[in-house]
C-alpha cells in the first residue's frame, strides 16, 4: 500500500496579497503528482457513499481510481457522462456539504479532495486535442430550453446526447446565465465557460441569444408555431431582492445583481475601453453572507476598493458562503462586521451614498430556518462610513414567462411547481428545473435538475406515439 | 443582430431607424421598448419601440444621440447590423380613461407617439398630439404624426411654428377647453422635466395621466435592479412594471437623479469616442 496522508493535499493558490488586485483565478489546480497522491487517498469503499451526496451521481471512486492508475482518458470519460460541465463544477460546487461531506475518510480524518480532483482532470481533457464529435441517435422531436445557465445546458446536452434536436433559446447577448453574470472571473474563468459550453455546441445544440421567452416568442408558440415537442424552463432566480430600508435608491446602492453584471458581463472594470460605467467604490459595504456576497465583496477589491466589509445580521456560524470563500475573501483583507443588521443608507445632498447605518444584534433562539434569530440591541445604532453598498440577500424567481403564460403554476415564492419524478410543470410537456423551481441553489444542484428533467422529458416523448399536433392546453 | 434598413435624419442629432426584427415586430406593442448593444464591449441602452411593421418585419426606432452609445448607433448605415436587439420589454400601454386622448411628445419622445397613437385612434378613441422642440427645425415626424391622430398641436419655445411656449403651455390652454379640447387621459413621452411638468399640469385638473420612464437598464428583464423607480412610495422595477406609471405618483426627483448617475463617466466615454473617430480620419 502506497502511503496515505490523512489530510487532504493541499490546493495551491496564489499569494492573497497579489490576486485581490486582479481578476486571474485565485486556485491554482494541482499537478499530476499532487492529483495521483490525493486520488490514493481514495479508500476504495464497498459502500461509496460519496455517491449519493453528488446531485449528479458520478461515479466518484471510478474517476479517482482512474486518476490513481494513470488512465487520464478513462477518468475523463467517467466524468464526462456523468456531468457534462466538470470544470465548472470541478470549481464552484461546495463539495464539503455534498459528496466529500459524505465520504468515510471524513468520518476519521479529513475527506478526499473530490471537487480538486474533478477539476484536475476536467483541466487535463481541456489540454488534450478534441477528438471526432461523438456519433449520437437521431430523434425527430425538438426540444426548446429556456435559458442557457447550469439547468439549461446541462439538459441541452443531456437531451442532445439521447439525440433530440435542441435550442436554447437565451435573453441576454452571451451565453451562461449566471455563470456568466454572476460569478466572477477569478472563481470561474469566462474561457472554461466558454471551453464547456463549445463542447455541448459540438452535440448540435443550437444556442439562440437575445430571445426571451415570454416577451419575443410566447411559450406556446414553441409548441404552435415552431414545432417543439417539449419546453424546459431553466430561467434561474434573477430577481433581486430589498430589504425596503430607507436610502435604498441613493446613488452608489446596487444589488448583487447588478453590481456583478456590470463587472462580469458587461466589463465596467475596463471602462472607459468598454462603454458600461459603474462607481467605484473606496469603502463597499456588501449586505449579506452567502457566495455571492463573497464574490461581490472581493470583486469589490479588485476593481479598486480599499476596504471591503460583510455586513451581516446574524453570527459567522450561519453565513451561508462556503468555508472556502469566507476563507478566501478574509486572506485577502476584507473586514466582516458579524451580528450587524442595517437598518438605514445614509447619503451626500446630491444623493450619493456616504454612510451605512446599522445596529448590534445578539443572537436569540432558534427562527423558522432553524437557525438563531438575530435580535437587535436597543441604542446600539452606529454608522459605517462607506460610499458604495451592494445588497447580496437573495433572488426570488423572476416572474416573467410565468405572467405571460397561461397554465403555469407556481407557489408562493413564484417558484414553478413540478412534479418530483419528471420534473413536469403544471402544463402538459413544460418542465422546469434549477432555481426556477427551488428558489436560489447552487450550480450543480440546477445541472442535476436539467439532467434528470432531460432524463424524464426523453422518457416522455419515447413512450408516446407522437400526436400530430402537440395539445399547448393545460392539463 | 439587426440589419439596417433605412437610416433618416431627422434633426443634425437625431436619427430615424427602421431595422429587420421580423420576431420583435410580430409582438411588439406600442409603448414597449428594446435594448440594443452596439459594439463589442458596448453597453445596453433601452430605446422606445417608435413603430412597427408586423407585415415586412420591421422596427422603426428613433435615436438622439446623447451619449457614447446612441452616438455609435447614430453613426451606422443602411446595410449595417446592430449587434444586439432584444425585446419587445416591458409592459404596452394601457389607458387610464377612454375618450379624448392627448399624446405628448417632447423632443424625439415625438417618435414614440407614432405607433400608440395609430393604435389609440385606431381602438375609436379621439386623439390628440402635442409635439414640441426648440425650434421649428427640431420638431419630428410632423406628417406622420399628423396621419396617425385626429389633431396635431405643435409647439416651439422661439414660436417659429404653432403654439409659443412648451407642450405644457399648450395643454393647460386645451385643458380649459381651447382647441381639441380637455383630455380624458394624458400620455407623455419625453426628456424627464418635461414629464414632471406635464403631470404638474393635470395634476389640478385631476385628469389621469402616463408617463414613460426610461431609466438605466443593463437586462430589462428585472434581474439587475437597476432601473427601480419609486411610485406611490413603492419600489417599481421599471423594465418589467413599466414603463409606463402614474404620472402623478412618480418621485420624478430621484428618477432624474439616478439618471444622472454617471454623468462624468459619460462624458468622459463620450469624449473617447470622439478622440477615436477623429483619429481614423485623414485631418
Amino acid at each position: 500500500m502506497p502511503l496515505k496522508r490523512i489530510d487532504k493535499t493541499p490546493m495551491p493558490e496564489r499569494d492573497a496579497g497579489l490576486r485581490a488586485h486582479d481578476f486571474q483565478e485565485v486556485n491554482e489546480g494541482y499537478d499530476f503528482s499532487r492529483a495521483e497522491f490525493e486520488a490514493e487517498r481514495c479508500l476504495r469503499c464497498q459502500d461509496p457513499v460519496c455517491i449519493e451526496g453528488c446531485p449528479v451521481s458520478i461515479p466518484i471512486p471510478d474517476f479517482i481510481h482512474a486518476i490513481a492508475a494513470g488512465d487520464m482518458p478513462g477518468a475523463a470519460m467517467i466524468l464526462r457522462l456523468a456531468n457534462p460541465l466538470p470544470a465548472i463544477c470541478g470549481r464552484v460546487c461546495p463539495q464539503e456539504t455534498q459528496c466529500e461531506q459524505l465520504c468515510h475518510l471524513g468520518t476519521r480524518f479529513i475527506p478526499v479532495a473530490i471537487g480538486y480532483l474533478e477539476r484536475f482532470v476536467a483541466d487535463w481533457e481541456r489540454d488534450q486535442p478534441l477528438g471526432q464529435a461523438p456519433a449520437l441517435p437521431q430523434r425527430s422531436e425538438k426540444v426548446a430550453v429556456i435559458g442557457s445557465g447550469p439547468a439549461g445546458l446541462v439538459c441541452a446536452g443531456e437531451l442532445a446526447r439521447l439525440g433530440h434536436p435542441v435550442t436554447i433559446f437565451e435573453g441576454l447577448h452571451a451565453t451562461g446565465g449566471v455563470l456568466r453574470y454572476g460569478i466572477p472571473e477569478f472563481r470561474l474563468p469566462k474561457e472554461i465557460l466558454d471551453w464547456e459550453i463549445g463542447l455541448l455546441e459540438r452535440l448540435g445544440i443550437e444556442i439562440v441569444c437575445n430571445i426571451i421567452i415570454g416577451k419575443t416568442i410566447t411559450l406556446d408558440e414553441l409548441f404552435d408555431k415552431m414545432g417543439y415537442s417539449a419546453v424546459f424552463i431553466g430561467t434561474g432566480a434573477g430577481l433581486p431582492k430589498f430589504l425596503g430600508i430607507p436610502g435604498e435608491n441613493l446613488n452608489g446602492v446596487y444589488s448583487a445583481n447588478e453590481f456583478l453584471t456590470r463587472i462580469n458581463l458587461m466589463h465596467a472594470d475596463q471602462f472607459p475601453e468598454a462603454d458600461t460605467p459603474m462607481k467605484i467604490g473606496k469603502r463597499v459595504a456588501v449586505i449579506g453572507a452567502g457566495n455571492t456576497a463573497m464574490d461581490t465583496v472581493r470583486t469589490a477589491l479588485r476593481i479598486g476598493a480599499e476596504e471591503g466589509i460583510i455586513v451581516y445580521r446574524r453570527s459567522k456560524n450561519e453565513m451561508t458562503a462556503r468555508i472556502e470563500e469566507h476563507h478566501h475573501a478574509v486572506e485577502e483583507g476584507v473586514e466582516f462586521k458579524w451580528l450587524t443588521n442595517p437598518i438605514e443608507i445614509l447619503g451626500d445632498e446630491n444623493g450619493w451614498v456616504t454612510g451605512l447605518k446599522c445596529m448590534k444584534m445578539e443572537l436569540g433562539e432558534p427562527d423558522e430556518s432553524g437557525r438563531a434569530r438575530p435580535v437587535p440591541i436597543n441604542g446600539s445604532e452606529f454608522v459605517i462610513p462607506v460610499d458604495v453598498v451592494v445588497l447580496s440577500i437573495g433572488n426570488n424567481p423572476n416572474p416573467l414567462l410565468v405572467k405571460t403564460t397561461a397554465g403555469l403554476e407556481t407557489n408562493k415564492k413564484g417558484c414553478l411547481v413540478v412534479e418530483e419524478n419528471t420534473a413536469e410543470t403544471s402544463r402538459r410537456r413544460v418542465y422546469a428545473g434549477g432555481d426556477a423551481v427551488t428558489g436560489a441553489a447552487t450550480v450543480i444542484l440546477a445541472a442535476g435538475a436539467g439532467k434528470s428533467a432531460a432524463q424524464a422529458i426523453h422518457k416522455d416523448l419515447s413512450q408516446t406515439v407522437r400526436p400530430t399536433s402537440i395539445s399547448s392546453q393545460p392539463v | 443582430m439587426a440589419r439596417i434598413l433605412q437610416k433618416r435624419p431627422l434633426t443634425p442629432v437625431t436619427k430615424l431607424f427602421r431595422v429587420e426584427a421580423p420576431l420583435v415586430a410580430a409582438a411588439a406593442k406600442p409603448g414597449q421598448f428594446v435594448i440594443v448593444r452596439v459594439r463589442e464591449g458596448g453597453e445596453r441602452i433601452p430605446l422606445t419601440i417608435a413603430d412597427y411593421d408586423r407585415d415586412d418585419g420591421t422596427l422603426t426606432i428613433v435615436v438622439q444621440e446623447v451619449g457614447v452609445t446612441t452616438r455609435y448607433l447614430g453613426a451606422l448605415e443602411v446595410g449595417d447590423d446592430i449587434l444586439d436587439l432584444v425585446g419587445p420589454l416591458g409592459m404596452a400601454l394601457e389607458i387610464p380613461a377612454e375618450g379624448h386622448i392627448v399624446g405628448i411628445g417632447g423632443g424625439f419622445g415625438a417618435a414614440a407617439l407614432l405607433c400608440l397613437m395609430r393604435e389609440l385612434s385606431a381602438q375609436g378613441e379621439r386623439t390628440t398630439i402635442i409635439i414640441g422642440a426648440r425650434e421649428k427645425n427640431l420638431l419630428i415626424l410632423i406628417d406622420e404624426l399628423a396621419g396617425v391622430c385626429d389633431d396635431l398641436e405643435l409647439c416651439t419655445d422661439d414660436g417659429s411654428a404653432g403654439f409659443k411656449g412648451f407642450v405644457t403651455g399648450r395643454l393647460a390652454q386645451l385643458i380649459d377647453g381651447d382647441g381639441p379640447g380637455r383630455p380624458d387621459s394624458v400620455v407623455a413621452i419625453g426628456p424627464m422635466p418635461m414629464m414632471r411638468a406635464v403631470a404638474e399640469t393635470t395634476r389640478g385638473a385631476e385628469i389621469p395621466s402616463l408617463v414613460s420612464l426610461d431609466p438605466l437598464m443593463i437586462d430589462g428583464t428585472g434581474m439587475c435592479g437597476g432601473c427601480r423607480v419609486t411610485i406611490n412610495n413603492e419600489v417599481k422595477f421599471a423594465c418589467v412594471d413599466g414603463p409606463f406609471f402614474d404620472a402623478h405618483q412618480v418621485d420624478f426627483e430621484e428618477a432624474m437623479r439616478r439618471n444622472k448617475m454617471y454623468v462624468e463617466q459619460e462624458q468622459e466615454s463620450q469624449d473617447r469616442a470622439a478622440c477615436r473617430s477623429t483619429a481614423t480620419e485623414p485631418a
